[in-house]
């Protein structure tokens, strides 16, 4: 008997589907051969985990629909957390001391931020650089040419101020990228380029300036979607040192570098966003930050100027989230991610192949 | 306090994943979890989450036919709530605010092991599944899960014939079991 005629026979066995006489046979020859005893056992609980697997996946899918429901209809709804009460009475309460406490605190603070302005030496207000990069005139020239050679026609109308660069990656295969909300500030029009140089028009669906991620829907009839993305989205934090890479338009062409994960929290302790030590530069701004399992663990944002190499990423969680409340206030817009990524056992320049396809350029248009 | 028959029968049904009792059962008990959690330092999101589960561990409870409920649903969901939100609160090291009592509550620990047991053994077989890929996972699953018969599945994965698809199911299978297996055992 062969393996498939064996396995077809233990499981009309184990469904109870033998008539007399083939399960008589199969139970002698089961008790001759310690093989087979294995096999059926394995067999059974095998296919059972398959089929509570189902049984679950449907009982889920049940609760989720429930809960849709309920909410439509009213009978499941926010609770509002009255939690005033309390710190009135507090406030009521403390008011003189507060008072007290905040002039002291105040003249303090006035006189510390004196003798600093005193002593210090004079250094850039501005602690932070974005990474949105400036196009310049040459660049955006000697795009156009290479445009021009590659048959693909720039949409961007000519003497549009083109402004400002950044990078955008796919989130949803049907055209939602993700970025970050900086890159975008004061955009008329934002076109994505991806790594052929084809242009799509897209517009901002959401934003969270806070969280500095914005997701951007590729508007254009010119696009295809393409099937499923390589790459997952990481929903547990990234351990410190872990290898990270990311891809980005620091330049016309697409450009890879790497580094590891530096700290689990951004500037000033801030936990939205973690610190990696990595080469980025302007235009880097709204890249992925992968780790080595091809998982999307963050958004570049911005780097420290005054350190060499430190730079902060918005957490992937920060996606689930917008993507979450996306989903709460329309249900129209059916963005999916995943946390499993396809590229987990492959090296580097093969997953970096893959996940360039998936990395757009963006080039804002100025109102 | 015991449990009623109308309650021994809603518990049944809902091991049978059927849509009457989850909703009737969701619509009893919601409100109680959703203050519980969102109480206790939750969101509405936590809320949701804890009270979805604990309705699973409901489930994989009715399944299992030596399993008898012997408190009230209500008291039930409550205790493995209270456990999973405990559990929770105690992982992001919020644990400096006391969770506030508000019922009685039984003893879930052994329930709560098996099923822990349980979704370990649902994401292995949910992993594996990711990794075979298609058409090997609709394969499986229409089969498995769909319970459509072999003339079906050849018809609607444009097999040839009946011994075609069962061919290609059984190929599938030995990749999901390596797969299944691989993870399984090291637990």
């Amino acid at each position: 008997m062969d393996q498939l005629q064996l396995a077809e026979n233990v499981e009309k066995y184990l469904r109870g589907q033998l008539n007399d006489a083939e399960k008589k046979a199969f139970e002698e020859a089961r008790q001759h051969s310690a093989e087979l005893d294995q096999m059926v056992v394995e067999y059974q609980s095998f296919i059972e985990q398959i089929e509570r697997y189902g049984d679950v996946r449907k009982f889920k899918s049940t609760l989720y629909d429930t809960h849709q429901t309920l909410q439509e209809e009213g009978f499941v709804k926010e609770l509002k957390v009255k939690t005033t009460t309390r710190i009135i009475n507090l406030w009521s309460r403390y008011s003189r001391v507060a008072a007290v406490a905040a002039s002291i605190a105040g003249i303090t603070a006035l006189f510390i931020s004196g003798m600093i302005t005193l002593f210090s030496p004079k250094t850039p207000f501005n602690d932070i650089e974005e990474l949105r990069r400036k196009v310049s005139s040459l660049e955006k020239q000697s795009s156009n040419q290479r445009n021009e050679l590659n048959k693909f026609k720039s949409k961007i109308e000519p003497g549009a101020s083109v402004k400002f660069g950044g990078t955008s990656f796919m989130i949803d295969a049907k055209g939602y990228l993700a970025t970050s909300a900086h890159v975008l500030k004061g955009a008329k029009k934002i076109y994505v380029q991806n790594h052929e140089g084809e242009e799509f028009l897209a517009e901002i669906i959401e934003s969270d300036h806070n969280a500095d991620i914005a997701i951007l829907k590729i508007t254009d009839v010119d696009f295809k979607a393409s099937k499923q993305l390589p790459y997952g989205f990481a929903k547990t934090s990234t351990d410190l040192s872990e290898s990270v890479y990311t891809l980005g338009y620091p330049k016309d062409e697409i450009v890879y570098n790497e580094g590891y994960l530096s700290s689990k929290t951004g500037l000033d302790g801030d936990t939205v966003s973690c610190q990696l030590t990595i080469s980025a530069n302007p235009g880097n701004s709204g890249g992925p930050v992968l780790n080595k399992n091809g998982e999307v663990i963050g958004i570049l944002s911005a780097r420290q100027a005054s350190a060499n190499g430190v730079v902060f990423a918005t957490k992937s969680k920060n996606i689930y989230k917008l993507i979450q409340t996306m989903r709460e206030s329309d249900t129209s817009n059916a963005i999916k991610i995943h946390n499993n990524s396809s590229i987990k056992n492959i090296n580097r320049s093969s997953q970096v192949k893959k996940v360039q396809e998936h990395v757009y350029m963006v080039k804002v248009v100025l109102g | 306090m015991g449990i009623t028959e109308q309650e021994k029968i809603a518990f049944k049904a809902i091991g049978n994943n059927e849509r009457d009792a989850i909703e009737l059962v969701y619509k009893e008990n919601y409100g109680l979890i959703q203050h519980f959690v969102v109480y206790n330092n939750g969101t509405e999101d936590d809320a949701r989450d804890i009270f979805q589960e604990a309705m699973m561990v409901l489930y994989e409870k009715a399944k299992q036919p030596d399993f008898e409920l012997t408190c009230q649903i209500k008291t039930y969901l409550y205790s493995v709530c209270r456990r999973l939100w405990l559990k929770k609160l105690q992982h992001a090291r919020r644990m400096e605010t006391q969770i506030e009592n508000f019922d009685q509550v039984v003893t879930v620990d052994e329930d709560m092991e098996d099923h822990e047991k349980l979704t370990q053994q649902y994401l292995i077989m949910r992993t594996a599944m990711g990794k075979i890929g298609e058409p090997c996972k609709s394969l499986i699953e229409a089969f498995y899960v769909h319970h459509k018969n072999m003339q079906e599945i050849a018809d609607f994965f444009g097999y040839t014939n009946a011994d075609n698809a069962k061919n290609q199911k059984y190929k599938c299978l030995v990749r999901l079991k390596k797969l299944f297996f691989a993870q399984y055992k090291n637990q």
